[in-house]
């Protein structure tokens, strides 16, 4: 039987033990006598939310199909464990071997948000690695770097031997090929660092130099070595139905945030919000089949023995197969009693209709995406939903029983004025009116119920917002009170609860988001005076962070809140994610203007992406919308032919 | 129809608390394909019923629970295909089928067997064994029980079916575990080592549940035996 890496005294002790033991249904247990390379794969956070993440989950079940590979899972230790590992000199250890990280291959960490940075830290602290990538020596694992986050790794760099820039599935059995053939002959850690940068969507961050000008801003980046790219491209699936995807997903026995089979119908989206950085990330817009889908959830519902089944992507509603994969799961789910649980679907009667076949009407609540109050603002951020469009939705749920409405919004957007944020007040009031007009009193049970929700608007590399200043922590809180105050104002009011985030995060996640290379030793100052799980509000301590900051005589501004020229070279810049910059510099030029643009299903934007040759950009060509993008406004024959294929 | 399963559960799976052995095992019963029957209403469940809870850090070779079916294969069947979905440190043990009018698990636990053994590490007064023996001698062994609603006076002589010095370490102890007199053994531990003024440590031992029982017998005249019995 395995022996645990912790004595029973401290598991005793700490919350949740279970976090710590593995033997999960679904881990993968190998003989380690048998295995050339071990990989410990990292989410930087409490088990409960690594563990609800599905993209760890189809790089465990790939690396565990290879043979000579045993991939093992290993998670931020919770702050009771922590303390008590640091004080009586335990090392870090992998959930299935129980054994100390620091004697692995490869430490693959995923950086999934800005605020997970300083758990790295704990992560590569704990497991007695040194935390900065050249202090390491052959003995020590090679850490790598994945996921969102990844797409700007400038800010932890020097954490890193490498990062891997795009979509797991495509490059590791390559990496894994190199790394042994590197190690069979003889050559050391540097060699393999040199050789891996050779590998696509690889980017070795101890390879280059970074020149800044004397405002601050980059001059240029030198590769310091022949051979080594200077531009590098993202990796991608093209084919997302003949590809990894785990059919014995592990299933944890404590609760955790995503407890149910998770199937992703789609990667990447084709709106095009140009404050959505996912939206642009991962295109072009690649649907699974509806034959692997099907598939799948049987057998993750067999294997899993969820009660749940979840549907994965951005924009569901926009998955062309999706009434057909819903008839089958409703007819394969009720016998077995498992319910389904809908992503967020645009609100309409096809989705109404579906929401009242899988869940109690009366328990669940309706949830819009407006982003911003007004049509001018949704222009701007070219988030396609109208206020007709909005109240149209709420109008037939409310005929169909639904009596609550959630609804989310962002302070802070380019260009937002005083008007744009009453247009979220008013919007309220006008779905609570036409609640009180459309169900008649004597069907009424009780008042509606309208949630309000803003989070303040954080600019991301690679979305056209990528130029726009952040509002200040004094202008978030300022817009906070002013939508709270136009709340109030509105006839409905009692009708609307208003939520609004926390302020001091979100200049932090700001100052990360853009960031380049100069903030690696303030994380690590940061770190090394208390700062871990920023992304939990109770062990945030803005204080130290910026203390830190001010010691290390770096303005947070700079980064923030810093007019950007449309020239300007960000830290970013290297990475070519497949969107081009003259994309997003149109983009950004457009929303100023308050022009939108058409999403890839109704016309092509030439983003860039369509050189992947697949996806929807493939779907165009066939079906004759590329010609009709092609020909600008197009002739009457072209427009014919673009407005058929949309039916 | 109502089927009675015995389980164990040892290793690392200790850790893992009784509300989430309650959802290991319900999906445990999907992956199995088991025909179990499920509740009315809007949010279905499956009809199931433990016996009593475990402590995190517990084992034991003596865990119930009942579950209705729709239709019913065999005992085998059963058995064999529970334990297929098993993970390493839960073993099913014994699948009966329940005979009409049987009183489920919970309801039917009477009383439960546990081995008690100190950790090498664990420094006791000496002559503890004896202390101990003189101790279960009395007749009445006054002790203050916390409960839900406060604190309630009882002797704690009456709730302790059995005891017994096991090797150098060890204590066998069959206690109450009925579902309003249930008995920790840490609490009789405590109990004793009160008397003697000396302070258990931290983790000073393990606990073992070795069976769980019903009674056959009379409220008078206990006759107690395994959840899962035939004569």
């Amino acid at each position: 039987m395995r022996k645990l890496a912790l004595k029973d005294e401290i598991l005793m002790q700490v919350e949740k033990p279970a976090r710590y033991i593995g033997n999960e249904v679904n881990a993968v247990m190998k003989d380690k006598a048998t295995i050339d390379v071990r990989f410990a794969m990292c989410f930087p956070d409490v088990y409960e939310i690594g563990m609800s993440h599905l993209g760890i989950q189809i790089i465990y079940d790939m690396l565990n199909q290879f043979e000579d590979v045993w991939c093992e899972r290993v998670y931020s230790p919770w702050v009771d464990l922590d303390k008590i590992m640091r004080k009586e000199k335990i090392p870090l250890f992998a959930l299935e071997s129980q054994e100390p990280v620091k004697d692995f291959d490869f430490l693959g960490i995923t950086l999934q948000y800005e605020m997970c940075y300083t758990n790295i830290l704990q992560i590569l602290d704990l497991s007695g690695i040194p935390v900065l990538s050249r202090d390491r020596n052959d003995a020590d694992p090679i850490v790598i770097g994945g996921g969102p986050c990844s797409y700007n790794p400038e800010p932890v760099c020097d954490f890193f031997d490498m990062f891997y820039i795009g979509e797991g599935e495509t490059r590791y059995r390559e990496l894994l090929d190199l790394y042994k053939e590197n190690k069979a002959s003889g050559a050391d850690r540097k060699e393999f660092l040199k050789k891996a940068a050779q590998v696509p969507g690889i980017y070795v961050p101890s390879l280059y130099e970074v020149t800044y000008k004397e405002d601050g801003t980059i001059d240029e980046r030198i590769p310091l070595e022949p051979n080594i790219p200077s531009i590098i491209e993202k990796e991608l699936v093209k084919d997302v139905t003949d590809t990894f995807y785990p059919d014995k997903p592990v299933v944890p026995f404590i609760k955790v945030t995503q407890d149910r089979v998770v199937l992703e119908i789609q990667r990447g989206c084709i709106r095009g919000c140009r404050f959505c950085q996912a939206g642009q990330l991962y295109r072009p817009v690649r649907e699974r089949s509806l034959e692997m889908l099907e598939d799948y959830a049987l057998k993750m519902l067999k294997n899993t023995g969820h009660e749940e089944i979840s549907l994965s992507s951005l924009s569901s509603s926009d998955y062309t197969q999706l009434a057909p994969l819903l008839d089958f799961l409703i007819e394969n789910c009720r016998e077995r009693k498992i319910n389904i649980s809908l992503p967020s679907l645009r609100i309409d009667a096809f989705s109404l209709d579906v929401m009242n076949k899988v869940q109690d009407v009366k328990k669940s609540s309706l949830t819009f995406a407006p982003e911003a109050g007004s049509q001018r603002l949704r222009n701007v951020i070219n988030k396609g939903l109208t206020e007709e469009v909005i109240l149209d939705g709420a109008r037939l749920a409310f005929e169909g029983g639904w009596s609550r409405v959630k609804l989310y919004f962002m302070l802070g957007l380019p260009t937002e004025s005083e008007e744009d944020i009453r247009g979220i007040a008013e919007l309220c009031n006008k779905i609570a009116a036409v609640y009180y007009e459309t169900v008649p009193k004597e069907k009424r049970t009780g008042r509606v119920q309208i949630v309000a929700s803003t989070s303040f608007f954080i600019p991301k590399p690679f979305t056209p917002f990528q130029w726009a200043p952040q509002c200040t922590k004094e202008d978030f809180l300022d817009k906070a009170y002013q939508t709270r105050s136009a709340i109030s104002d509105q006839l409905n009011q009692k009708s609307i609860k208003y939520n609004w985030h926390e302020t001091d995060a979100s200049v932090l996640e700001g100052v990360m988001a853009r960031g380049d290379r100069r903030l690696n030793q303030v994380i690590l100052k940061a770190y090394e005076k208390g700062c871990m799980y920023d992304a939990w509000s109770e062990y945030y301590k803005n204080d130290i962070w910026m203390e830190t900051f001010e010691e290390c005589g770096i303005d947070m501004g700079f980064y923030t809140t810093r007019i950007r020229t449309d020239e300007e070279i960000f830290p970013w810049d290297f990475i070519d994610c497949g969107v081009t910059k003259e994309f997003l510099l149109r983009e950004w030029h457009k929303a100023k203007e308050e022009e939108t643009s058409p999403n890839c299903q109704m016309k092509c934007s030439g983003c860039g992406a369509a050189r992947f040759g697949t996806g929807i950009c493939v779907r165009h060509k066939t079906s004759g919308i590329d010609l009709a993008a092609k020909a600008a406004d197009g002739s009457k024959v072209e427009r014919k032919a673009l407005s058929t294929s949309l039916i | 129809m109502k089927v009675r399963i015995k389980f164990s559960k040892y290793g690392s799976v200790k850790f893992i608390g009784h509300l989430d052995m309650m959802r290991y095992f319900q999906k445990a019963i999907r992956r199995a394909e088991i025909d179990i029957a499920y509740s009315e209403g809007f949010s279905p469940h499956q009809i199931m019923s433990f016996a009593a809870p475990l402590s995190v850090g517990h084992t034991s070779k003596g865990e119930y629970f009942d579950i209705e079916l729709n239709s019913f294969t065999s005992e085998a069947d059963l058995l064999n295909r529970l334990q297929s979905v098993m993970v390493e440190g839960i073993d099913i043990l014994q699948v009966q089928l329940l005979k009409e009018g049987e009183q489920n698990a919970m309801a039917s636990v009477k009383a439960a067997s546990y081995l008690i053994t100190f950790r090498d590490e664990t420094i006791l007064p000496t002559g503890w064994q004896e202390e101990l023996m003189s101790f279960y001698a009395k007749p009445f062994i006054p002790v203050i029980k916390k409960t839900k609603k406060g604190e309630k006076e009882m002797n704690l002589k009456d709730s302790i079916y059995q005891l017994e010095i096991r090797g150098n370490s060890g204590i066998y102890m069959l206690l109450d575990a009925s579902s309003g007199g249930n008995i920790k053994p840490g609490f009789v531990l405590d109990s004793f080592f009160d008397t003697l003024n000396y302070k258990l440590p931290e983790f000073a031992f393990t606990v073992h549940r070795i069976e769980t029982c019903k009674n056959i017998g009379t409220e008078e005249e206990r006759k107690l035996v395994p959840l899962i019995w035939e004569k």
